[in-house]
Parts: structure tokens; C-alpha cells; sequence
């Protein structure tokens, strides 16, 4: 069986009287080491699948399993990446990474050379002393990935990390998880609404549709992982995408250039 | 520059305030034993500062201050977590809190002096409840108001009471705190002087009740500028401590 199993998952809310149907029967297959963006408009139920699977909101229906076991609690093995970074203001660079390391019984010297590593990975050992609060946008993700990757975990969850962040550094931290994720061999579960980010980052794109949220299509991403994101292969994928999401122009239209 | 500009209003504020008194001096018609002139009352004031008399009443308060003002953010700060850790408890313990709140520290006074007579513990008592409720439910209710995402994050990395109190809890809502131990550090400050007029033989608010058993209405004034002085220290002091713990906290 596969690493992460999700088998007839669906879950509803009551919303003044009426029955919100957040998801429908999702039935999907994660294994070891995949990078799987759940793509879709908001209202598609991506992020509560994704906090299903994290174990932060339970299910109604269906199973969610991890290497078998039945996800019923956030696992120490796993974290997640939040939007809002989620870093501690009162903590400096270095204190918010060694945070998740602090659960763990290791050496203060040990915890903060492991922090000291990974800040490093992430390109900001010069900022270790600093305040989230003094960081831009895009330096405090880092931070926030940086804490994340230092528990080791099995599972990073995304959601939406790069979506307060502006284009041009959302595509330098998108090469960065690439390249940082490629390195440490993690599975990654990665909620976004930007079909650009989903084709240039995964392995599979699930792409996912709202009333009731459901999958509308599962779309692998046959390119290899020094993606060019002018590419006609790159082009074609993100086309397909476009196309289950029916929003392509049906229309022909004539180009004079 | 500023600074400059800000003494230049506390100077002519000050003024104002003595040119207005010295006026109603002159053109009043009571008898300078009972409305003394600002000189006046600033010869009382070195007088007692002289005989030494203001230093301890000075001291003695103080230290009532000190101790319940303490003790009352110590507790309201820790049941106010507490509170605010365990939601169902808030619902019982709120209408309680909501009674009493309103209730004036000085009404306590009677049944205070009968228990425990006259001196230091009357005055402390009631600092301790003129602070006790506004820093508790600031304290609560800051804990509800916390960002959801601290406590993803906390789960997310296995951190579990009691070390999510001290690590994450306690500190997301010091700022919150320390706006509520300011606010409430004046109220404190008023109600001492009302807690050594009635339950003490000693301190600032006793040295009023004497001065005017002594019709000495100069005494009265110049205690009243010194308790006023003080008052704005403290406020001051603890002011720049809120202050330096938002700047420490990445805020503000």
C-alpha cells in the first residue's frame, strides 16, 4: 500500500443553516518522497484536506492513513508551513528555528549547531540574531522552512506558504524548495492556487474543485527537476491544467504579433 | 528638540496652575489656615521634608505599594492564565468576576479593618483588589484573543502544557499584560490613599487624614502634590517598561 492512503474522505460544515460540503469522497494515493500540489479555487476543500492529513481537522468521513496508521493527531514526524510564517516575534532567527528541536533531548550545543545548519541551508546564518519582525516576507518563510526541516520531519505540509509573498521572491523560494527538497528526499504536501507554482514545483498536480470539493483530476508532471518555466514542456502541462479547470477560451482566436 | 518642547509645556502648564491658585489666593475670602497660598504649601513641603516625616510616610507606603501591587499582578497574572487555558472554568468563574468587579476596593474597607485591624494589611488589601480584576480578565481574555496559528504551531512541533504555557502562551501575550499591569498600576496608586485614610495610622493618605485633623490645609496640599508626583513616576517607570518589552517583542 502506499505511504499516505486517503480512502472516500469527506467532511462537512453547518453554515447558517446550511450544509457546506468542504469535501466529497477523495480518494487519493501519496507515496515516500513525492511533492503533490493540491491546486484549485478557494472553497475547493484543498486546505481541509490537507489539515486532514496533517491531523489538525478530523474527517467526517473516510480514512486518512500514514504508513498505515489511521491519522487521528498532528504527528511530531510531520509539520507544516503556514502562510503567515507562524514564527515566534519574540524569539530571535536562530531561537525560532531551535523551537521544534527544544521537544527533543538534545544538547543545548547540539540544538543550536543543528539550527545553525539549517539556517545555513536556507542562506540566512548572517540574520541568526534578528527578530522575525526586522525580516522581509520571503527571509521569514526561509526561517519558518528552515525550522521546519531542522525536526527532520517524514511529511512538510504547505499551505499556501508563498501566498502573502510577492511574484518575484514567491518564484526564488519556489526554487528553493525545490532545490532544498530534491536534497533531503521529503514528501511534500503543498496547498496553492497558483497553476504556475503547482506545474514548476510537483510531481503530481491534484487539481481540485469546489461545491462539493472534490478531485477533479490527478496530473502528473513528466518534466525533469530543473524546470524552465518558459518551456514548451512546462507550457503544455500548465495548458492541461487550465483545461480541467475549464478556463481555457474556447474560442479561436487569431494572434497577429 | 522634542524634549525641549515637551519640558516648555509641563513649565507653563505648571505656571497656569500657580498663577490660577495664587489668584484665588488673594481675591478669596477664607482664611489662609484653610486655603493657603502656593507658597505656603511649598513651605510645608520643605518643612516636612526636613523633619523627615515625608520620607517615611514616603517609605511606608511604599513599601503597602509595593507588596500589594506585586502580589495582586502575581496572582491575577496566574489565574488569568489559568482562566484562560481552561475555557470551561472561564464559564463558571466569569459571572463571579463580573459581580465583583465593579465593586469599589474601598467598600471592602470596613470588613477589611474588622478583620485584620488597623495598619499595613488594610492598605495592601486593597491595592490588591484595586489591581487583582483588571489585570485578570486582561490576562484571560488576551489568551482567547491569541493568533489560532500559535497553537498550530505548537501542536505542529509536539509542544504540549506545561511547556506551551511558558513557551508560547505566556509570552504571545505579555505585551497584553504589560499594557494591563500599566493601566492598572494607576488605579492601584489612587486606592492606596484611600486604603491609609481609613485602615492605617501611617503612610501618604494617613499623613492627609492628619493634616487635616490639624487644620493644616498647607500639610494637606503639599501631600497631595507629592501623591500626585509619585503617581506620575510610577506611571512613567512602568510606561517605559510596557515600552521596552513591545520593542523586545517585535511590535509597535
Amino acid at each position: 500500500m502506499s505511504y499516505i492512503h486517503i480512502e472516500h474522505a469527506g467532511k462537512s460544515y453547518v453554515e447558517q443553516d446550511q450544509i457546506f460540503r468542504a469535501l466529497s469522497d477523495v480518494n487519493l494515493d501519496i507515496e515516500r518522497g513525492e511533492l503533490i500540489c493540491l491546486l484549485g479555487p478557494s472553497g475547493c476543500g484543498k486546505s481541509t484536506l490537507l489539515n486532514a492529513i496533517a491531523g489538525f481537522d478530523l474527517l467526517d468521513e473516510g480514512v486518512v492513513e500514514i504508513d498505515g496508521k489511521k491519522v487521528n493527531a498532528p504527528s511530531t514526524k510531520n509539520v507544516t508551513i503556514f502562510q503567515n510564517y507562524g514564527l515566534l516575534p519574540w524569539r530571535t532567527v536562530i531561537r525560532n528555528v531551535e523551537l521544534g528541536l527544544e521537544q527533543k533531548s538534545l544538547k543545548k550545543e547540539e540544538r543550536r549547531r543543528i539550527a545553525e545548519h539549517y539556517l545555513q541551508v536556507v542562506k540566512l546564518e548572517a540574520f541568526k540574531n534578528r527578530f522575525p519582525g526586522q525580516l522581509s516576507g520571503g527571509q521569514k518563510q526561509r526561517v519558518a522552512i528552515a525550522r521546519a526541516l531542522a525536526v527532520e520531519p517524514d511529511i512538510i505540509f504547505m499551505d499556501e506558504p508563498f501566498g502573502a509573498l510577492d511574484a518575484i521572491t514567491r518564484m526564488k523560494l519556489q526554487d528553493d524548495i525545490v532545490e532544498l527538497c530534491r536534497n533531503e528526499k521529503k514528501t511534500i504536501i503543498f496547498v496553492t492556487h497558483d497553476i504556475d507554482e503547482a506545474t514548476y514545483l510537483a510531481d503530481r498536480v491534484v487539481v481540485m474543485t469546489p461545491n462539493p470539493g472534490k478531485i477533479k483530476a490527478v496530473i502528473p508532471v513528466p518534466l525533469h527537476h530543473d524546470r524552465d518555466r518558459t518551456s514548451g514542456d512546462f507550457l503544455l502541462v500548465r495548458d492541461k491544467i487550465f483545461d480541467v479547470l475549464s478556463m481555457k477560451v474556447e474560442t479561436d482566436i487569431e494572434y497577429n504579433i | 528638540m522634542k524634549k525641549l518642547l515637551e519640558l516648555r509645556y509641563v513649565i507653563v502648564s505648571i505656571l497656569i496652575l500657580l498663577i490660577v491658585w495664587q489668584i484665588a489666593f488673594v481675591f478669596s475670602d477664607y482664611s489662609a489656615a484653610l486655603f493657603p497660598s502656593p507658597l505656603m504649601a511649598l513651605q510645608a513641603l520643605g518643612e516636612m521634608l526636613v523633619s523627615g516625616q515625608l520620607l517615611t510616610s514616603l517609605g511606608t507606603s511604599m513599601y503597602r505599594f509595593v507588596i500589594g501591587y506585586v502580589l495582586s499582578v502575581l496572582c491575577a497574572v496566574m489565574l488569568g492564565l489559568l482562566l484562560g487555558c481552561i475555557p470551561p472554568l472561564y464559564r463558571y468563574v466569569n459571572p463571579l468576576l463580573q459581580v465583583l468587579r465593579p465593586v469599589s476596593p474601598t467598600a471592602w474597607m470596613p470588613f477589611v479593618v474588622l478583620l485584620f485591624g488597623i495598619g499595613d494589611v488594610p492598605a495592601i488589601v486593597i491595592i490588591f483588589i484595586a489591581a487583582f480584576f483588571p489585570v485578570l480578565l486582561s490576562t484571560a481574555s488576551a489568551v482567547f484573543r491569541m493568533d489560532p496559528l500559535y497553537f498550530r504551531v505548537a501542536e505542529s512541533f509536539g509542544i504540549k502544557y506545561p511547556a506551551l504555557l511558558w513557551k508560547i502562551i505566556l509570552p504571545a501575550i505579555f505585551p497584553s499584560i504589560a499594557n494591563a499591569i500599566h493601566v492598572s498600576l494607576g488605579s492601584a496608586w489612587i486606592f492606596l490613599v484611600a486604603g491609609e485614610m481609613v485602615g492605617a495610622q501611617s503612610g501618604l493618605g494617613y499623613q492627609i487624614i492628619d493634616a487635616r485633623n490639624n487644620v493644616r490645609a498647607d500639610y494637606l496640599l503639599a501631600t497631595i502634590l507629592v501623591i500626585g508626583l509619585i503617581g506620575l513616576l510610577l506611571d512613567y517607570l512602568i510606561g517605559r517598561l510596557e515600552k521596552a518589552i513591545l520593542r523586545a517583542w517585535g511590535g509597535a
